[in-house]
């Protein structure tokens, strides 16, 4: 048996009100491809950021053991030394700098006080022809594509002298030729002596090239499967990571939904904002009856928030093309004052960054959007607004000791549901619901769905866009399978399950 | 009163209790002479200009924090506009003070054009307006002085409201505004409490309210009876009453008002909730650029004269206000008696030394070193409270 480079032992990490991980371990053999896989949110990304040293020593348990001594990183630095870089999922290339610039970037060649820019500049070109890439290193990060910037991160890794090279979903944003030139590469490093790490959610990828897999599932490992003993077919992967038990964490619906359809999408496409070329959301058709709960499966960047947004007033994208109906007739939304006005609502996925004035009071959050109701004449009533407020409050059972309590100093649960009573407020037909239990405790999760088939019940349609299968699955009446921007699928709810859901993202991002 | 109670109190009112130590001091300092009658009088004269920009400087740092550069420059543009028309070009006064508010309004909005619909940073636009501004009014004045203003333009600014009363050394018109206030002030405090509890909201203590109305009731008191030991009251309170007024009417009240706050504290969510943010910075800038024209008013009837160097510095005076008003400089946070409060504290400050007589190399230093501490004070106190 070959040396293991790394263990990582027992590991524990626990946020405010979650643990993030639970006696984690994970075991790499020197030059093997370890892949990573697992939900989103199952720990994975928390793992490796605890390995790098993002998560200092000490604001975790548990040991990591590298190359045969227990080592205890306290920021990136120490880890890289020892020669464990990790490349992020988001590339940390700065556009309006050389490749050279950005590979030595905090690294520079030469003596603090004076750059040595001819060995910076032979060194990147080195690298860069190393993982096959033939641009010059003057060249600028911005006059390059995806494809070569991913190289480019993984040169800048071989630069810092690499041992262990971890990639974060690194062929999430490259198309089919680049991503089988990353990952022949990764085989050649491999034939090199190099130990790799690979978080994936594209199963054929890993098959292809990874000689174990840990499995990680809710913050545990789950299992490490060995490529020349077990059966590491995608299946066999597949329960792995999803091998949950369905309780009654839903509460249970009587059946809402009536004929008459509400709203729907046809042959909707939208461009991404900066990349014009590039297609978020590819001829995606849907409808949502009146009363029904429609959840949108996918993993992230499948173009589920970005459908969405594009939908609500056209508040993401440029180009939008295709049709809109509600009611059965169509209408053109171009901004989101309009799209209110047809009585839609998004509940935005980032509460924090695009739902809540966290420096407000939960009163003027509730009204934000539809200060109409509380003013005559641009004037506001405020004993009206404060009234308005406290009935959401109750409605909604948010926890607060009065409604003039800042936003910021709620907890996640209680924030979401200050963004459900602003959204409620609006007084919508049609809610699309992002990620609406991401980040709370399950007891807020609760009173969400709650919350969800109390708006069913009284006629209204819901999307609720969800990475958490589990919930997709107890909630809808209703699954719309998303893929690299393309609807993959529509299941009823009686011939959904994890399973298939999984099996179309993954055949649809084979190309089938 | 417990302790945790006195510290939400005096972290409430910081700044208002900074203003009273202040002039306290410099009561102390100058033997009392601070305040005398005629330096009331004077610290309202004074800074009216602060008032009224320090304002419009408000809204523009509520929508994050951004600053106007130009509004010295304007000042002085708008001045000297308004100067050449009434002296060289004999145009009526009334006419005259249109076209200043009108050239105000237009200045806004091209500024606010770049900085809203284009979204050039705010701080380049102005400080290009400041360049711009400041030239023309040089080309505008031919480098020179206009003086003096028509006397039925100074009437309008600087005499002081008719006193039909007449009284022995105590302007009685005076006394009789003064209670006035007081009055209005009593009946919308303990109306909006009454109709509060009659539907059954929250209302703060009756205690904390008789208190702070009584210590408000007595300062306005106090202030109307220095203003009557001298003149009455200066016309150019009743101006800078009617901007504060009406501002702080339309930042408390108002859906726009509402916007401006939205807008600072979190653009993206306020972009999200269908309002048009882009008309939100555009008003923000509009607005300054009418209020500069209202600040260019007060300024050359002071001066007596519209002069090239008009202005000069006046954009830091109201920067400097609102931010030791407690503005936040990331937007989000202020009010407009805030601001008042810390354009007072600045005046109290500067009337002060000048009585004192301090040099005025050191009079900069020391206002510099208030509104770093007010900034810091800010951050800190935010920092702690997460």
């Amino acid at each position: 048996m070959a040396k293991i480079l790394l263990e990582m032992k027992n590991i524990t990490k626990t946020f405010p009100g979650v643990k993030a991980l639970d006696n984690v371990n994970l075991k790499v053999e020197e030059g093997e491809i370890h892949a990573l896989v697992g939900e989103n949110g199952a720990g994975k990304s928390t793992l490796m950021n605890v390995l790098s040293g993002i998560y200092p020593h000490g604001s975790y348990e548990g040991d990591i053991i590298y190359d045969g001594e227990v080592c205890k990183f306290n920021k990136i630095k120490d880890s890289e030394s020892k020669g464990i870089v990790i490349i992020h999922q988001e590339l940390a290339l700065i556009p309006y700098m050389t490749i050279g610039e950005n590979m030595y970037l905090g690294n520079e060649k030469g003596k603090k006080a004076a750059i040595d820019w001819n060995e910076t500049y032979g060194e990147a070109d080195k690298y860069l022809r190393t993982v096959g890439l033939q641009e010059s290193s003057r060249t600028l990060i911005k006059d390059i594509g995806v494809g070569k910037q991913q190289l480019v991160e993984i040169a800048k890794a071989l630069a810092k002298k690499a041992r262990l090279l971890i990639l974060d979903e690194p062929t999430a944003s490259l198309n089919e030729a680049d991503s089988k030139a990353l990952l022949d590469l990764m085989l050649k490093f491999k034939k090199e002596g190099m130990t790799s790490i690979i978080i994936s959610h594209k199963l054929n990828e890993i098959a292809y090239v990874a000689d174990k897999i840990t499995v990680i599932r809710d913050g545990s490992t789950i299992e490490t499967l060995d490529k020349s003993k077990d059966d590491i077919s995608e299946d066999r992967i597949i329960k792995g990571m999803v091998g949950r038990e369905m309780t009654d964490r839903f509460p249970k619906r009587e059946n809402t939904v009536k004929p008459e359809v509400l709203l729907e999408v046809k042959d909707w496409t939208v461009h991404h904002p900066l990349y014009s070329e590039r297609k978020v959301c590819d001829g995606v058709s849907m409808k949502v009856h009146k009363g029904e709960v429609v959840g949108i499966a996918g993993l992230m960047g499948a173009g589920r928030t970005e459908l969405g947004m594009s939908v609500f007033g056209k508040s993401y994208g440029s180009q939008i093309s295709g049709q809109l109906y509600l009611n059965g007739e169509e209408v053109h939304l171009n901004n989101v004052r309009q799209a209110i006005g047809k009585k839609l609502a998004y509940v935005t996925e980032d509460r924090k960054g695009n739902g809540l004035i966290l420096s407000n009071p939960i009163k003027i959050n509730t009204t934000l959007a539809n200060l109409k109701a509380v003013s005559s004449h641009g004037v506001i009533d405020r004993d009206k607004e404060y009234q308005a407020a406290v009935e959401y409050k109750e409605k909604l059972n948010t926890k607060c000791p009065t409604v003039e309590q800042n936003v910021g100093n709620l907890s996640g649960g209680n924030q979401q549901k200050v963004l459900l009573a602003k959204w409620m407020f609006a007084q919508p037909d049609v809610l699309i619901l992002d990620e609406p239990t991401r980040g709370i405790d399950v007891g807020a999760k609760y009173e969400i769905y709650c919350i969800i088939n109390d708006l069913v019940a009284a006629g209204k349609s819901v999307i609720m866009i969800s990475s958490e299968l589990p919930e997709v699955l107890g909630m809808s009446d209703r699954i719309y399978v998303m893929n690299e921007g393309k609807m993959v699928g529509e299941l009823r709810r009686e011939e959904a399950s994890q399973e298939v859901i999984m099996a179309r993202i993954l055949k649809s991002s084979k190309g089938e | 009163m417990d302790k945790a109670k006195v510290s939400v109190v005096v972290k409430k009112y910081t700044m208002v209790i900074a203003l009273i130590l202040v002039t306290l001091f410099f009561t102390w300092k100058t033997g009392g002479k601070m305040l005398l009658p005629q330096n009331v009088t004077n610290l309202i004269a004074q800074n009216a200009y602060v008032f009224i920009l320090a304002t419009g400087m408000l809204l523009c740092i509520l929508t994050g924090g951004n600053i106007d550069l130009s509004v010295g420059s304007v000042v002085c543009f708008v001045g000297a506009v308004g100067g050449s028309l009434m002296v060289n070009k004999h145009v009526n006064t009334y006419l005259a003070i249109l076209i200043m508010l009108g050239v105000g309004l237009l200045i806004g909005a091209w500024q606010g054009f770049w900085i809203a619909y284009v979204r050039i940073p705010p701080f380049i636009v102005t400080l290009a307006g400041m360049l711009i501004f400041r030239g023309l009014s040089n080309v505008v004045l031919d480098g020179l002085t206009i003086a003096p203003m028509p006397d039925n333009y100074l009437e309008l600014f600087n005499n002081y409201v008719v006193n039909p009363l007449g009284g022995n050394g105590i302007n009685l018109t005076c006394m009789l505004a003064g209670v006035l206030a007081c009055v209005i002030y009593l009946v919308v405090v303990f109306n909006g409490r009454r109709s509060r509890t009659k539907k059954g909201y929250e209302t703060e203590p009756m205690a904390g309210v008789v208190v702070k109305s009584v210590i408000i009731c007595a300062v306005i008191f106090a202030f109307m009876f220095r203003l009557a030991q001298y003149k009455g009251i200066p016309n150019v309170l009743v101006w800078v009453l009617v901007v504060i007024l009406v501002y702080a009417y339309i930042t408390s009240k108002t859906t726009i008002g509402r916007y401006f706050y939205a807008v600072g504290g979190n653009e993206k969510a306020t972009k999200l909730s269908g309002i048009n943010t882009d008309n939100v910075y555009f008003m923000a800038y509009l607005n300054m650029g009418f209020l500069s024209a209202m600040a260019a008013l007060v300024t050359i009837a002071r001066l007596n004269s519209a002069n090239p160097t008009a202005g000069t510095n006046y954009e830091m005076d109201a920067i400097g206000s609102c931010f030791i008003g407690g503005a936040s400089a990331y937007g989000g946070t202020g009010t407009v008696p805030g601001v008042i409060i810390g354009a007072t504290l600045m005046g109290v400050i500067n009337l002060g030394m000048n009585i004192m007589g301090v040099d005025s190399n050191y009079q900069k230093v020391v206002k510099g070193l208030v509104l770093l501490a007010a900034v810091i004070f800010d951050v800190v106190s935010k920092k702690k409270s997460q």
